[in-house]
């Protein structure tokens, strides 16, 4: 079996989530080896050989995440020619895709995005999507070059399959064009202390319908340690910051539970959430689009019921 | 500083959009097409830079007959000419195919010198997102991608880019490739006067030829990935849904431990 590489998503050496769904993945297809670029490769080794890497090449030049995504593209470049992959496995965030859209043209490759499932197949791995705001499944192959396949969290249930994890350093001189559009200030995000969007396994969010007030929202969503989102129209109006944004401009989420709150359920909501497993509205117009997406759905007015329901779980949790 | 801003022509998200049967490709025919609402933002930012700086907007297409609609659009809002890029040969194409023609568009219509090329985020169709960051690949741009604020003074780019862990402030030089979210502006709709001048702009009809290049980079055929299965995604079943008579916080509490997620 071939090599298959694993972009490592991880923030100064911390890993999220997608990684080790990344090398669960990475197992059904070949033999997974992951590429750390930036800091804290020392530290996430011992992870990444648990999930499964036999290698783990590091390029830790400070450039590389310095400069916006051609850096990385180079970086991968030079491991896919080195390694001559089956695949190349890369979260499927939005630094994650225009790094797979630059490796694909570098190395005369297919790339496929926001894939929800990757599967060995005949002829290469086959990758599941959800297309037209979820409406369809489309399954795919690469036909040209490694298949360069861009993985949405939450895609696989990790398991734990321990390899060397052996470090090997990757010398690549980066080219005058790849730093041409340097990072000149990160200015971190204000931390919520709950779960990230795009990995929690419950979403609360909140729309229009919270006037701005989004504490019985953010109440409910703790009682249940969920992560809070929000709507486009909760974000223009200043409400919530818009990396909490559900939806097609926002983050796709598919969660186990999605409840959507003072939200009417627009074409451009529901391709953010319209593939969670199970999905609950608070509406106070029983017409709202987003009872037609329902599991269980109320129609009532949100400052009643999620307090009541907040006090309930947490009775109930004891 | 003359702009270049490259826009799609997409399937209605409001209506009924599909597959077609014969060869699984985005069904273009069957529904309504306009152009690109996230374009629109493209074309917006276009139009202010050009303004302040007192260049031209050249908007640029590559679509079927019908795409033709998305360059009018363009050029009411005020774009000052269209480039349609049409060829029996381009249906079906994907995005590496598709950032190449487009790639070679730009360099026509610039005499090989693009100064600013501008996009959308992505397309509300494929919505994959990765055209822009081809584009510059290919056209060996500085990428200035995402943007949602953005300020060009004298050839120096500077732009905000909202990513999962912080914001980031981005610079680079012109020629570059930018691309920008539906954060950065709000789109002018047509005067009645845009729409009247739009008639006389003139719009160039390209054929790959005109390009130089070949039947055999692109399309369907040649695409680098194929589709082996679309399957229409069930309805969601709708579930119990009731009305609130002061125990509906209750009856939610209820649902969720029934279904296990307490
Ligand atoms: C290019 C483009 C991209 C977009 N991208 C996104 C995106 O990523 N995400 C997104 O969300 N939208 C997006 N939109 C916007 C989208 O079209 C809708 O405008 C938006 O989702 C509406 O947000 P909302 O449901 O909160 O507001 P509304 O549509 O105004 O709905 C508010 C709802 O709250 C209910 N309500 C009011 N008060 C209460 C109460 N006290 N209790 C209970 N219910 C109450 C109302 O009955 C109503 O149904 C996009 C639009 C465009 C054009």
């Amino acid at each position: 079996m071939g090599e298959v590489l694993i972009l490592v998503d991880h923030v100064d050496g911390k890993l999220r989530k997608a990684t080790a769904e990344l090398l669960t993945i990475a197992r059904r297809l070949g033999e997974p080896s992951a590429v750390h670029i930036g800091p804290g490769a020392e530290t996430a080794q011992v992870t990444l050989a648990k999930y499964g890497a036999g290698k783990v090449y590091v390029f830790d030049d400070p450039a590389a995440l310095g400069h916006l995504v051609a850096p990385q593209a180079e970086v991968l470049a030079a491991v896919v020619a080195k390694t001559n992959p089956v695949a190349v496995l890369i979260p499927s965030n939005s630094i994650g895709k225009e790094v797979a859209a630059r490796l694909a043209i570098k190395t005369e490759s297919g790339v496929i995005t926001d894939a929800v499932d990757v599967q060995a197949g005949d002829g290469g791995p086959v990758a599941t999507q959800s297309a037209f705001a979820g409406s369809y499944t489309v399954k795919s192959q690469v036909t040209k070059g490694a298949a360069i396949i861009a993985v949405k969290p939450n895609s696989a249930a990790i398991s734990p399959a321990p390899a060397a994890g052996a470090i090997e350093r990757v010398d690549v001189a980066l080219s005058d064009l790849a730093k041409a559009a340097p990072i000149t200030e990160r200015k971190p995000k204000a931390k919520s202390g709950r779960p990230e969007l795009t990995e929690a396994s419950i979403v609360v969010s909140g729309g229009r319908g919270t006037g701005g007030d989004f504490s019985p929202v953010e109440g409910f969503a703790d009682t249940l340690g969920a992560a809070v989102g929000a709507s486009r129209a909760a974000v223009d109006a200043g409400w919530y910051p818009h990396s909490n944004q559900v939806g097609q401009t926002g983050k796709q989420v598919s969660p186990q539970l999605y409840v959507a709150c003072g939200i009417s359920g627009a074409i451009q909501h529901r391709a953010g959430m319209q593939t969670s497993k199970t999905i609950i509205a608070i509406n106070k117009d029983e017409e709202a689009p987003i009872f037609e997406l329902v599991d269980f759905g109320v129609i009532g007015d949100l400052f009643n019921v999620l307090p009541q329901a907040t006090d309930e779980v947490k009775k109930r949790k004891g | 500083m003359n702009i270049v801003v490259c826009v799609k022509h997409v399937p209605d998200a409001q209506g009924d959009r599909t597959f077609t049967d014969s060869d699984m490709t985005v069904d273009r025919e069957g529904v309504d097409g306009l152009l690109s609402e996230l374009d629109e933002y493209a074309v917006e930012e276009s139009l202010k830079l050009a303004e302040a700086s007192g260049g031209t907007v050249t908007v640029v297409t590559v679509g079927p007959a019908a795409a033709a609609d998305a360059v009018k659009k363009a050029l009411q809002m005020g774009a000052d000419k269209g480039v349609h890029v049409s060829d029996e040969a381009i249906h079906g194409s994907d995005a590496p195919a598709t950032s190449l023609i487009l790639a070679a568009a730009v360099k026509k219509v610039t005499d090989g010198a693009p100064e600013l090329v501008v996009t959308g985020m992505a397309s509300t169709d494929g919505t994959m997102g990765v055209v822009p960051a081809m584009l510059a690949e290919r056209l060996g741009l500085p990428q200035v991608t995402f943007a949602s604020e953005l300020s060009v003074v004298d050839g120096k780019i500077t732009a905000k880019r909202d990513s999962d862990a912080s914001t980031e402030t981005i610079e680079a030089t012109a020629p570059a490739l930018i691309s920008v979210t539906d954060q950065i502006n709000e789109p002018r709709y047509p005067s009645f006067k845009g729409i009247m001048a739009a008639k006389k702009k003139p719009v160039e009809q390209w054929t790959l030829a005109d390009l130089g290049l070949d039947a055999s980079q692109v399309g369907l055929a040649n695409s680098w990935t194929k589709v082996v299965e679309v399957a229409k995604r069930p309805p969601r079943q709708q579930g119990e849904i009731i009305t609130d008579e002061g125990d509906g916080g209750v009856k939610l509490a209820e649902f969720l431990a029934a279904h296990k997620f307490l």
